[in-house]
C-alpha cells in the first residue's frame, strides 16, 4: 500500500459519502454543497489518474460556475421541504431492492479478477515532459472532431431551449403593464348610472 | 495514439447542411416580424426537402459502407434509409403542427427550429458508429423534444409531461452511460467496429462484464423505445404533450432508435446474441401484452394510442430477435417500424386536426359519428386504424405477416402464435374507434362544431392515409429497400 493508494481511498470514500449525502440531506442547500464536495473528491481521483486538465476543468467549470449558479437557484426557489419526505417509507422497499440488485451485480462483476493486472496491462509510465493537456488538444480537433462538433451543437440547443422556455412569456400571464395602467381613463372603470330617487314610504 | 486520417467530409453533407441551415434560420427568425413568421416555417420545410434530396443522391453514390471521421461516422444503406424516413416523417409532422401550435399561442419560430435540431440529432444517431456519437445523437434528439413539450406554457399537463420525460430520460441516459463505461472498461474501445472485434477475442471471464454492460445499455435503449418495463413515461407524456409534439415523438425518433439498436446489438455485440435475444423475448412479450391489454381500458384516444405504441414496439423487437436466425428478421422489423410511424403520425394528426382553439378532442367519445361530420377524415382514420390492427389490404397486415414469417423461419413458432393472439386482442380497440365513427351518432356537444383545416393539411393527411393503403397493396418496393439496408 503506497501513499497513492491511501490518497485514492480517501478521495473515493469522500466521493461516495458525499454522493449519498446529496440524496439523504434534508436541506436542499446542503445537498448542493455535498454535490460540490463530491466534485472535489472526483477531481482528486482524476488527478491520481493523470488527467490533470480534466480535473481542473471539473473544479473550475462545475464547482466554480455551474454549482454556484445552481446554489443561487436553490436558495431563491425556497423549496418546500415537506413533500420530499412524503412516501419515503412506502417507496423504501422498492428503492432498497433496486439498489441491492444494482450494487450486487456491480460487486459481482467489477473486481480485481476481471479488471486486474492480468486482464488490463499496466500503462507505460509517462515521460517527464508529458502533458495531458497537449494530448487532449491533439485528439479533440482530429480524431474526435465530429463528436466535438455534435457536443457543441448540443450546447447550442440547450441555450436556445432555455431562452425559449423562459424568455417568451405565456400570453395569459398575470403581470402589470405599466403603459396600460397609466393610460387608464375614468370611463373605462366608472360608469355613472342615473337612478331616480324614490320617495320615503313611511 | 492512432494515426490521424483526414475524414471524408463529403459523406456528411446532409448533417452539415441541416446544421448550417438550423443556425441560419435561428438568426433569420430573430429579425422576422410576428406576421412574417411563416418564413421560418417555409425555410425549415425546404431544409428538410433539400436534405432529403442530398441524402437520396448518396443512396446511389455510395454503394458500399464508408466509415470515416476516425470511426465515429458511418454511411451505409441503413443510415441513408433511416435518414430518408426521418426527413419524410418530420416534414409531415411539421405540416400538421403549424395550425395546431398557432391556435395555442406556442412560439412557432422556436418550435420548428427545435424540431430541426431534433432532426439533426436523429441524423447523428442514424450515422453513429461509436458509442460516443450514439450518446450525443440521442441527447441532441431528446433535448429539443423536452423543450417542444414544455413550450405550451398555458397547459399544466404538458409542463408536467415535459418534466416527467426529462427526469426519466436523464435516468435512462445514466443507465446507458454506465453500460457504455463498463464496455469501455473491458474492451478499451468505444467504436462499434473495435468493440465487435475485441469481444470476439475476449476471455471467458470477461463475458460476465459484457453481459452486465449489455443489460444496462439495453435498459437505456428500451427506455428510448418506450417498451415494458421502461414504458411508464409513454402514456403520461403522449397524453400531456401538445398533440403536434406527440405525433413527432411517436414517429421519427422511433426509426432513429431502431438504427442505433441495430448498430449496438447486431453490429457491436454479435457474440452476445443469445443473451440479448433472451432479454428481447421477455421485453417484447411483456410489451405486446401490457400495451394491448391496457389500451382497451383507456377512454382518452391519445393515451390509447400511447399504449398501442408500446405494443407495436414489442412487435418490432420480435423482428430484431428473430434476425440472427432468419434471413428476413431485420428487414421485417425495419419495415414494421417504418410503416408504423407513418400510420401513428397520421392518427395523431387527425386528433390534432379535430381539436380546435377551445378544446382538445382527445376523448374516445368525441369520435362518435365522425363519419357524419367529415366523411373523408373518418375514412382516413379508418385506413389508419385498420393498418394498426393489421387488417388486409392495409400496410399493417404485410408488416405483421413479414414478422410472423421471420419468427417461424427462426423456429420461434410459439412466439409467433403469441404475437398473433395479442394482435387479435389489439384489433378490438382499433375497430372500436371505427365502430364509433361509423355506427354511432355524434355527441351533441361536438355535433355542430366545424372541422376546419387548411388545404395543405388536407393534402398531407390524405397522402398519409392513402399511403397506408397503397403501401399495403404494393409493399414490395419498400420491403426491398429495407432488405437492402440491413443486409
Amino acid at each position: 500500500m503506497t501513499e497513492l493508494h491511501i490518497l485514492f481511498y480517501i478521495f473515493s470514500i469522500a466521493a461516495i459519502v458525499a454522493g449519498v449525502m446529496v440524496v439523504v440531506a434534508k436541506n436542499s442547500v446542503h445537498s448542493v454543497l455535498f454535490l460540490v464536495f463530491a466534485f472535489f473528491a472526483m477531481a482528486g481521483v482524476w488527478i491520481l489518474l493523470n488527467a490533470e486538465f480534466l480535473a481542473l476543468i471539473l473544479v473550475l467549470v462545475y464547482v466554480g460556475a455551474v454549482m454556484t449558479l445552481f446554489l443561487f437557484v436553490v436558495m431563491m426557489l425556497n423549496l418546500d421541504l415537506e413533500p420530499r419526505k412524503e412516501g419515503f417509507v412506502r417507496l423504501l422497499p422498492f428503492a432498497a431492492l433496486i439498489l441491492f440488485i444494482v450494487i450486487g451485480l456491480t460487486v459481482m462483476v467489477v473486481g480485481p479478477e476481471r479488471f486486474g493486472l492480468t486482464q488490463v496491462p499496466v500503462p507505460a509510465p509517462h515521460l517527464a515532459n508529458y502533458s495531458n493537456t497537449a494530448d487532449l488538444g491533439s485528439v479533440i480537433y482530429t480524431n474526435y472532431a465530429y463528436p466535438f462538433e455534435v457536443a457543441g451543437m448540443l450546447l447550442l440547443t440547450a441555450i436556445v431551449a432555455a431562452i425559449c422556455l423562459t424568455h417568451r412569456p405565456p400570453k395569459n400571464r398575470k403581470v402589470q403593464d405599466v403603459a396600460k395602467q397609466v393610460a387608464v381613463k375614468r370611463d373605462d372603470y366608472v360608469q355613472l348610472v342615473n337612478i331616480p330617487s324614490e320617495k320615503k314610504t313611511t | 495514439m492512432n494515426q490521424f486520417i483526414m475524414p471524408i467530409f463529403s459523406v456528411a453533407i446532409p448533417e452539415m447542411f441541416v446544421l448550417s441551415m438550423a443556425c441560419i434560420i435561428l438568426l433569420v427568425d430573430v429579425f422576422l416580424k410576428e406576421r412574417h413568421r411563416i418564413v421560418t416555417y417555409i425555410l425549415v420545410q425546404s431544409t428538410l426537402v433539400i436534405a432529403f434530396l442530398i441524402t437520396l443522391t448518396q443512396y446511389r453514390e455510395y454503394p458500399s459502407p464508408i466509415v470515416t471521421f476516425s470511426g465515429n461516422y458511418v454511411l451505409d444503406k441503413l443510415a441513408v434509409l433511416t435518414k430518408l424516413f426521418v426527413f419524410t416523417v418530420s416534414f409531415f409532422a411539421f405540416i400538421y403542427a403549424r395550425n395546431y401550435i398557432k391556435d395555442r399561442n406556442i412560439a412557432s419560430g422556436e418550435y420548428f427550429i427545435m424540431g430541426l435540431f431534433a432532426v439533426l440529432g436523429m441524423q447523428v444517431m442514424a450515422s453513429a458508429y461509436s458509442f460516443l456519437t450514439i450518446f450525443l445523437g440521442l441527447e441532441l434528439n431528446t433535448l429539443p423534444l423536452y423543450t417542444m413539450i414544455a413550450m405550451w406554457k398555458t397547459s399544466r399537463a404538458s409542463t408536467e409531461a415535459s418534466m416527467k420525460y426529462f427526469v426519466m430520460g436523464a435516468l435512462a441516459t445514466g443507465l446507458l452511460l454506465y453500460g457504455i463505461s463498463l464496455l469501455y472498461g473491458v474492451t478499451g474501445s468505444i467504436e462499434i467496429l473495435g468493440i465487435s472485434n475485441l469481444m470476439q477475442q475476449a476471455m471467458n471471464q470477461q463475458q460476465l462484464v459484457m453481459v452486465l454492460a449489455l443489460v444496462f445499455i439495453l435498459a437505456g435503449i428500451i427506455f428510448k423505445f418506450g417498451a415494458v418495463p421502461f414504458h411508464m413515461w409513454v402514456p403520461d407524456v403522449y397524453q400531456g404533450a401538445p398533440t403536434s409534439v406527440t405525433l413527432f415523438i411517436s414517429s421519427a425518433p422511433k426509426i432513429a432508435a431502431f438504427a442505433i439498436t441495430m448498430r449496438i446489438l447486431v453490429e457491436a455485440m454479435p457474440t452476445l446474441t443469445v443473451s440479448w435475444q433472451q432479454v428481447l423475448i421477455a421485453v417484447s412479450i411483456l410489451s405486446m401484452f401490457a400495451g394491448n391489454v391496457m389500451a382497451i381500458a383507456q377512454t382518452n384516444i391519445k393515451r390509447m394510442l400511447a399504449y398501442s405504441s408500446i405494443a407495436h414496439i414489442g412487435y418490432t423487437l420480435l423482428g430484431i430477435l428473430a434476425g440472427p436466425h432468419s434471413s428476413q428478421g431485420y428487414s421485417a422489423a425495419m419495415f414494421y417500424i417504418a410503416t408504423y410511424v407513418i400510420v401513428a403520425a397520421g392518427a395523431f394528426a387527425i386528433i390534432a386536426i379535430l381539436s380546435n382553439k377551445e378544446i382538445e378532442l382527445d376523448k374516445l367519445d368525441d369520435y362518435r359519428g365522425l363519419n357524419t361530420r367529415n366523411p373523408w377524415l373518418a375514412f382516413m382514420m379508418l385506413l389508419l386504424m385498420f393498418s394498426m390492427a393489421g387488417v388486409p389490404p392495409t400496410v399493417g397486415f404485410f408488416a405483421k405477416l413479414g414478422l410472423l414469417e421471420a419468427l417461424v423461419e427462426a423456429h420461434f413458432v410459439w412466439l409467433a402464435a403469441l404475437a398473433l393472439l395479442f394482435a387479435i386482442i389489439g384489433a378490438y380497440y382499433y375497430l372500436r374507434v371505427v365502430m364509433y365513427m361509423y355506427f354511432e351518432e355524434p355527441k351533441s356537444s361536438v355535433a355542430g362544431a366545424k372541422i376546419s383545416m387548411s388545404p395543405g393539411v388536407l393534402a398531407a393527411i390524405s397522402v398519409n392515409g392513402i399511403a397506408a393503403l397503397i403501401l399495403g397493396l404494393l409493399p414490395s418496393g419498400l420491403i426491398d429497400m429495407c432488405r437492402i439496408s440491413v443486409a
